[in-house]
């Protein structure tokens, strides 16, 4: 295995006095894809977002393509350029269309030329199936289109790494798969990608590792098809049990 | 129905036409716009054109009208300024910095204005010492209970060449700034702020040049009783100005709170996620979405601030109120005529800034969602 | 296969929570911020040590006239609003009639206090109590003239006295004349609908002091020889009319808040407009609107000190007014008078604004828990 891109080491992170994530361990390699699923409020979304620091942890190191996430403006410029994110409420900009939310952070981050950015945007649209929808508002697309867009915004940034916070749960089920087909050509692509999603068909299908997590630590990690047919915890088959 | 309300209506507008008639004919006043013509025979403490008392009582509305918007514009300056920076102190994450905005914004929006304004006019401001022992800024400002007396700079032949100076920069400041943000949209920044005072400086070192200094400064001075030279703010506007951009403030501090506090959490992650950094974050995402929200009250403040100047009347500040619907009534007594112009003043600044509210609403309104 | 045991929770690290977190987070985060603690414990610090100074330090608190307030260094004034206590609470009143107005003030509270309270009941006893029974009685308590009760004009009133008659008047009818207009604007009549907003606009086009002006000057030329109202009445008037048509906008917003559906489904059931609106969109409306309604109620309340322009002793007029007493004068009065006034306004208006914070906490708690 090649060097991890993401490298954590016993990190924890707490709310005020509330301990969220206990002792995490966690090696990505480059290309590698980790979905991460548990129960709610087991700290999943709040991991994530530790790693491109919208949350600061307290203990422990965090790693990105060897930058280590500390106070330092420098570096968390820097990693955020290199990590995208997808959000459940697509968080998209309602004021901006859809082509000048994905050419945003291109120009006024990447400080690109404004026809480059967009030549890329709508190249990235394409890639997600919306060519067409360039120049509305994101008020007039559906969820799923929406999502979409979330995606290729993400993606405009030219990211090594992209983190998914249950990127579908906000979606009627047609949409879904839209949103799924999408993610999975992204990971044909060769991306490395975090994902916490409840789409187990999605994490056999693509992932590499399963992650379960229960009161805001790892219980148990494995490749999908030994996770779902043989999980090693009563834990997780008590989870699964009910989720699948 | 509706036919019997619209002649119950007209015939209570015939009886009160003939009561006014017959009341005014009792009383012996005349009725009719002429006495706007007539000589007012009263004199003003501020007057922005020029008045005296020979001038018609049409000069005395124009006089009082441009009292009203002159503390109404500076008034809604001051508040803008004090307000957004209350606002952001309110959101602050300092915890000292946002109790104290909200201590400020507590104590001044829960009393009334008219109160206020009496505070700083007969207990700060009459209560300041005489001329005579005026506080003194550098024997150059005097501060006494007959108002500020800052000196005056009086140019002479040859300012012209420095008002082209000013104009030069001011078109370098425009040309400049049209430059950047075209550059901006593609990604590039220009610089401004240095050409622009390269360019400043150079022009007004050559009207220097060309003119010399031709400014002279027309410092007051007590002569007797009072102050000679300079320029006299009088009390009565200080105190009114202060009280209403006081007042003001604490309700457009609230209004940049809550416009700001409507752009959700998310929106700001998500440029976090995207690599922008705080300022670029605030300046592309949060304001421009915060802006539709405070925009609308926001004029409505600024409305209610031009009617509350009307409360000038209470310190005799020369506003139209006071000096129109006031003495020009007591006068001449054709309260009918006075009031219903007064009022269609202020209904006509009203409907002038909502009709040019709505269109603006209508433009910035979100496309695809309910606004 | 194994079991899990969570890893026992540990506490946080030291220095980010308790009192030292706190501060670290909230007054030290940034060097920035360090400078603006300071800054801000100073200027704290300043303003206290003067306001301090002013109203307890350097101020006076007993005297019986104006040489108990001409020390060198002369704070407060206390001694003037302690002689002036009665009047500016009940204006030129006649001492032996107070106790009727007391009366009335008493009765208010009673009748107010459990209303306010959301977890008494009785409500509609209470309500009828405070909007029939009240009116009635403080009519004929504050004017008197009939059951053996010696008649006191109103131009005796003054003070904290004509300050709450002036706003519960306003208050109480500018809400139902509000509900009106709202509705008149949304009304399907043409005639009506244009009448309604000709109103509210032109009111809220125009500053009070017109109104009040229009109202004391222009008024009795409308009137047939003869016929005349009291001052105070028109003033009542006045601000009545004036804040009728800022609670229409009020009440519009909330209406317009209302989904088409809950029309179609009164439709539905067979309910006529005035059923439906009555049963079914005004509870809903109201509701959604208390804080814009409280605010409404906390502008009248300030705004009733424009009735001393027009000669009317409010408590603001009245403080204003014995600032001319000689015996009192000195450099400090004034300011002491207005704090003092002011003190009481502030306590009226916040009051209110916090009433409203907890009626609409009160109120999502209870949608939540439904
Ligand atoms: N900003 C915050 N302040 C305090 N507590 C928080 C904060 N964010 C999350 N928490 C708490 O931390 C715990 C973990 O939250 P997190 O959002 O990571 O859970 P999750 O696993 O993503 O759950 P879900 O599946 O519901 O999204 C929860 O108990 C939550 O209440
Ligand atoms: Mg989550």
């Amino acid at each position: 295995m090649s060097d991890p891109v993401i490298r954590i080491n016993k990190m924890n992170k707490w709310f005020g006095n509330f301990h969220v994530l206990r002792d995490i361990n966690l090696n990505v390699a480059a290309g590698e894809k980790i979905v991460i699923c548990g129960p709610s409020g087991s700290g999943k979304s709040t991991l994530i977002r530790c790693i491109n620091r919208l949350e600061a942890h307290q203990e422990g190191e965090i790693e990105v393509e060897g930058i280590t996430l500390d106070g330092s403006l420098k570096n968390l410029e820097d990693i955020r350029s290199n990590v995208g994110m997808v959000f459940q409420q697509f968080n998209l900009f309602p004021h901006m269309t859809v082509l000048e939310n994905c050419t945003l952070s291109p120009i006024w981050v990447q400080q690109k030329p404004k026809a480059e950015a967009e030549k890329l945007a709508r190249e990235l649209l394409a890639r997600v199936r919306i060519p067409d929808q360039a120049d509305k508002y994101p008020g007039q697309l559906s969820g799923g289109q929406q999502q979409r867009v979330a995606i290729a915004r993400a993606l405009c940034m030219n990211p090594r790494i992209m983190l998914f916070d249950e990127p579908t749960s906000a979606l009627d089920p047609e949409m879904i798969k839209e949103v799924l087909d999408v993610m999975v050509e992204l990971a044909e692509e060769g991306m490395t990608m975090l994902c916490v999603t409840h789409e187990m068909g999605f994490a056999r299908q693509v992932a590499d590792r399963v992650i379960f997590m229960d009161e805001g630590e790892i219980v148990e990690e494995n490749a999908p098809e030994a996770f779902f047919s043989n999980p090693e915890n009563e834990r997780t088959q008590l989870f699964l049990s009910q989720v699948l | 129905m509706q036919a019997a309300v619209l002649g119950a209506l007209l015939l209570a507008m015939v009886w009160l036409v003939a009561n006014v008639q017959s009341n005014l004919e009792r009383q012996n006043i005349n009725s009719g716009f002429g006495f706007l013509s007539e000589r007012a025979g009263f004199g003003i403490n501020q007057t922005l054109i020029d008045y005296t008392e020979d001038s018609s009582f049409g000069r005395v509305l124009t006089v009082g009208l441009l009292n009203t918007l002159l503390v109404s514009v500076l008034g809604v300056f001051f508040a803008t300024v004090l307000g957004f920076s209350l606002g952001v102190a309110r959101l602050s994450s300092n915890w000292l910095i946002n109790k104290t905005a909200m201590v400020y914004v507590e104590i001044f929006r829960n009393v009334p204005l008219l109160l206020q304004i009496m505070f700083w006019y007969f207990g700060v401001l009459r209560n300041l010492p005489t001329p005579r022992q005026a506080v003194s800024f550098g024997d150059a400002m005097f501060l006494s209970n007959r108002g500020i007396v800052v000196p005056a700079i009086e140019a002479g032949s040859g300012a012209g060449w420095y008002a082209a100076a000013l104009a030069i920069g001011l078109a370098a400041f425009i040309w400049l700034r049209r430059r950047a943000r075209l550059a901006l949209a593609d990604g590039t920044m220009m610089p401004i702020w240095r050409p622009l005072l390269m360019v400043t400086v150079a022009s007004f070192g050559v009207a220097a040049l060309l003119a010399g200094v031709p400014f002279s400064l027309d410092v007051p001075a007590l002569k007797g009783f009072n102050f000679r030279g300079g320029i006299t703010v009088i009390p009565e506007f200080v105190a009114l100005l202060l009280a209403l951009s006081l007042y003001t403030a604490a309700f457009i501090a609230e209004i940049v709170r809550a416009g700001i506090q409507s752009v959700s959490k998310g929106q700001r992650e998500a440029a976090a996620a995207l690599g922008l950094p705080d300022k670029t974050a605030l300046s592309l995402v949060v304001i421009p979405q915060a802006l539709r929200v405070i925009i609308p009250p926001l004029t409505s403040q600024y409305l209610n601030l031009t009617k509350n100047s009307s409360l000038a009347v209470a310190i005799a500040y020369p506003d139209i109120v006071s000096v129109f619907a006031g003495t020009t009534l007591t006068q001449v007594g054709q309260a009918v005529e006075i009031i219903f112009i007064t009022m269609m003043i202020y209904l006509s600044l009203s409907l002038l800034t909502s009709y040019a509210m709505n269109r603006y609403n209508a433009r910035i309104a979100l496309v695809g969602q309910d606004a | 296969m194994t079991g899990f045991t969570p890893t026992p929770a540990r506490p946080a690290p030291a220095n980010t929570v308790g009192f030292v977190g706190w501060a670290r987070e909230n007054l030290f985060a940034t060097k920035l911020d360090s400078l603006l603690t300071v800054l801000a414990i100073t200027l704290i610090l300043y303003v206290m040590k003067v306001v301090f100074g002013w109203a307890v330090i350097d101020a006076s608190f007993s005297g019986s006239d104006r040489t108990a307030c001409l020390k060198d260094v002369q704070g407060a004034c206390w001694p003037f609003i302690e002689a002036k206590f009665g009047q500016f609470i009940y204006g030129r009143y006649p001492d032996a009639e107070r106790w009727r107005v007391d009366l009335v003030f008493a009765a208010g509270l009673i009748g107010l206090v459990p209303m306010l309270m959301p977890n008494v009941g009785h409500k509609r006893a209470n309500m009828i109590f405070l909007l029939g029974f009240y009116p009635v009685f403080a009519f004929i308590m504050l004017t008197g003239g009939v059951l053996g009760l010696a008649a006191v004009d109103t131009t005796d009133w003054g003070g904290l006295l004509v300050t709450l008659v002036v706003a519960v008047t306003g208050i109480v009818a500018s809400l139902p004349l509000g509900i009106l207009l709202a509705l008149g604007r949304r009304s399907d009549l043409p005639i009506v609908r244009a009448l309604c907003i000709g109103f509210i606009e032109i009111f809220r086009g125009v500053p009070l002091i017109t109104v009040l002006f229009m109202a004391s000057v222009m008024l009795p030329l409308f009137l047939p020889d003869g016929v005349n109202f009291d001052k105070l009445v028109r003033c009542l008037i006045g601000v009545a009319l004036f804040s009728s048509a800022y609670m229409a906008e009020v009440v519009r917003g909330g209406l317009q808040a209302i989904p088409k559906g809950q029309y179609e489904a009164a439709a539905a059931l067979g309910l006529s407009y005035w059923k439906t609106t009555r049963l079914i969109i005004l509870p809903q409306a109201l509701k959604l609107v208390i804080p814009g309604i409280v605010n409404t109620f906390i502008g009248l309340f300030k705004d009733t000190t424009l009735v001393l322009i027009v000669g009317l002793f409010d408590l603001l007029g009245i403080v204003q007014l014995h600032f001319t007493d000689a015996s009192w004068a000195t450099p400090e009065t004034h300011i002491t008078g207005y704090v003092f006034a002011g003190a009481v306004f502030w306590l009226f208006c916040f009051a209110m604004s916090r009433y409203s914070i907890f009626m609409e906490n009160h109120l999502s708690t209870d949608r939540n828990g439904s």
